[in-house]
């Protein structure tokens, strides 16, 4: 395990399934301390990417290396320092939790068998450890894969999905389990369908779709290139949203439940607000935002991507030139 | 899991850490517990000891009837207690034995790649050929457990019925109850080989299928088509070269003096189902995608 070889790095991935290309090149770059959020619609490539990255299948293409080192080639031995589950956490229905951990913990060596108690207390499962695992909730399995991934004292954390079921409170405190992993110096890849989750966790993220990365980098950056945008409520939101589409300067015009979204420029927003004046239509509020990480993932994964891309870079010479 | 939960700074590996992987029979020791945990374990166990118990009840309650015997040990059924393991090896051993076997075999991998339990341990410290060895290995001490419990029960139910007496062998003579008690364990000792051959083609079956039932029933399947094929006019030639022939080799250390040109024949014959079956499996295992569950 090399100090500089960063957690993650993948190159050129493909997964062929005969005629159905279900992974076509991604190339990712998870640094030592990210949070990264691995984003995408369903079926994007997202958890066949991640089975690549353990080594669970073998890619038809490319390669991928866990602080240097590549599953495929070097085995096991690729995987010190990493835990996680892929889809949801699989445990032995008949064995208690304890058990399970146990045996996982026996499967890790290095003395992963001493922390349970220690693992089952950060997931707050020591009272249910001992019940059979067929017993428990989505959520309790869920966190259940959480201690089993905490056993093996990982440096880089694999999630995918690991929300996912769970209610708002056990949502809440998985977010919270996260940060406070990340914290601790561990570099986590979160798969996840919960676009504000990602949003509050992550300092870097890769968007999928159709098995391409459309977008990977900071997220800052991503809603940098979103372009600067504006939320808009007036007495007459019909005619207002007529207004700005007939505006040549905006861009993403959507109307919603609390108000009108769009992007402009400032000098355009000005002038925006006179024509509306001009139309007779009171402005209620006017107040500038920062494009949404689900607004730049819809923007990114529906429709044509190079037309969203195209959209994306002329939205930040918008920026640049407001 | 609130923010009151309890600190995870202790589970931050340090840098350059190179933990010590588990041994292979570590793996093994976990996949017997996990198969002690299934119900499904005993089932077959069950099934190896009823019907050794249920025959000696049977031959208490028909003991003065003529049975019209089928070899000469079901002659000697009443005159030793010896006599009714090697029965029993000999009825068992032709089938339930097998199935028996196939039960566990066939399921091994296929269940955890069903359950997606397979990509669990997959992503822990253990190389994918230990898991196969394990897994294997589990299958056969199983298959062990079984022979043995069915010759034990065998042994104490007849002993208890009739007595702890010499024993008439295959050829005629007369073996001495502590001797008949030794081939006893050795002929059931020998019948492991073929059915370590079932099970090796079930640990494939099981890998290669990625599902229980259908390896399970593939295992079994293959036994019946080589009973069947064993039938068929013209192929006498390949009979001796047969699986399902080899599960009465046994009956050579039954003959004084003791024929061990089956018992070496059964072994070279099984290693050329065994040894390909496990090499193909590993391999399978070793290249294939992990994805269920």
């Amino acid at each position: 395990m090399s100090e500089e070889a960063p957690p993650v790095k993948a190159r050129g991935l493909v997964k062929r399934y005969k005629d159905v290309l279900a992974v076509d090149h991604i190339d990712l770059n998870v640094r030592r301390g990210d949070v990264y959020g691995f984003l995408g619609p369903n079926g994007a490539g997202k958890t066949t990417t991640l089975r690549m990255i353990l080594g669970l299948i073998t890619p038809s293409e490319g390669s991928a290396e866990l602080f240097g080192r590549d599953p495929m080639r070097q085995g096991v031995r690729a995987l010190e320092g990493v835990a996680g589950f892929v889809e949801a956490p699989r445990f032995y229905p008949y064995l208690t939790g304890r058990k399970n951990l146990q045996l996982l913990g026996a499967l890790d060596g290095d003395g992963a068998a001493g922390r349970i108690d220690e693992v089952l207390e950060v997931v707050e499962l020591s009272a249910r450890a001992g019940h059979r695992v067929g017993g428990y909730s989505h959520g309790m399995r869920q966190r259940l894969g959480i201690a089993a991934a905490l056993l093996r004292r990982p440096r880089l954390l694999i999630l995918d999905e690991p929300a996912t079921g769970l209610d708002p409170a056990g949502m809440r405190d998985m977010r919270g389990l996260i940060r406070r992993l990340a914290a601790e110096g561990i570099t986590v890849l979160l798969s996840s369908h919960q676009l504000p989750e990602v949003q509050e966790l992550c300092d870097r993220v890769a968007i999928v779709d159709s098995g391409r990365v459309v977008y990977e980098g900071a997220l800052a950056d991503l809603r940098r290139q979103g372009g600067a945008g504006y939320r808009l409520r007036t007495t007459a939101d019909t005619r207002a949203l007529a207004v700005l589409r007939a505006h040549a300067a905006v861009a993403h015009a959507l109307a919603d439940e609390h108000g009108i979204g769009f992007q402009a420029s400032e000098p355009d927003v000005g002038e925006l607000s006179l024509a509306l004046a001009q139309a007779g239509i009171g402005i209620l509020a006017l107040t500038p935002e920062l494009a949404t990480l689900e607004d730049l993932f819809f923007r990114l994964t529906e429709g044509d991507e190079t037309n969203a891309q195209a959209s994306l870079a002329r939205d930040h010479t918008a920026v640049k030139i407001g | 899991m609130s923010s009151a939960a309890a600190s995870p700074t202790a589970t931050v590996a340090p840098a350059f850490a190179h933990p010590r992987r588990p041994s292979t029979l570590t793996i093994y020791r976990w996949e017997l517990r996990k198969l002690l945990a299934h119900v499904r374990t005993y089932v077959g166990l069950a099934l190896v000891v009823i019907l050794p118990l249920f025959f000696v009840v049977f031959q208490n309650v028909h003991q003065h009837q003529n049975r019209g015997a089928a070899s000469i040990f079901a002659g000697e059924i009443t005159q030793s207690g010896l006599a009714t393991p090697v029965l029993m090896l000999l009825f068992l051993s032709a089938f339930l034995l097998p199935v028996v076997a196939a039960l566990v075999a066939g399921d091994i991998v296929a269940n955890e790649d069903g359950n997606g339990t397979l990509k669990t341990i997959l992503t822990r410290s253990v190389d994918r050929g230990q898991v196969f060895a394990a897994k294997a290995l589990a299958a056969m001490t199983y298959a062990t457990v079984a022979v043995f419990l069915s010759a034990a029960v065998a042994t104490g139910a007849g002993v208890a019925s009739w007595g702890f007496s010499s024993l008439r062998t295959l050829s005629g003579t007369v073996v001495s109850a502590p001797e008949a008690l030794l081939l006893v364990f050795a002929a059931n000792a020998v019948y492991l080989i073929p059915l370590f051959t079932v099970v090796s083609i079930g640990v494939l079956l099981s890998t290669v299928a990625r599902n229980s039932a259908a390896a399970v029933v593939g295992t079994i399947g293959l036994v019946i088509l080589l009973f069947i094929v064993a039938e068929i006019p013209g192929l006498e030639g390949i009979r001796p070269y047969l699986l399902t022939e080899q599960f009465q080799s046994w009956q050579g250390l039954l003959r004084t003096p003791t024929d061990w040109a089956p018992i070496a024949h059964c072994a070279w014959v099984c290693a050329l189902y065994a040894m390909p079956s496990l090499f193909a499996g590993y391999l399978v295992l070793l290249r294939r995608d992990v994805a269920g569950g």
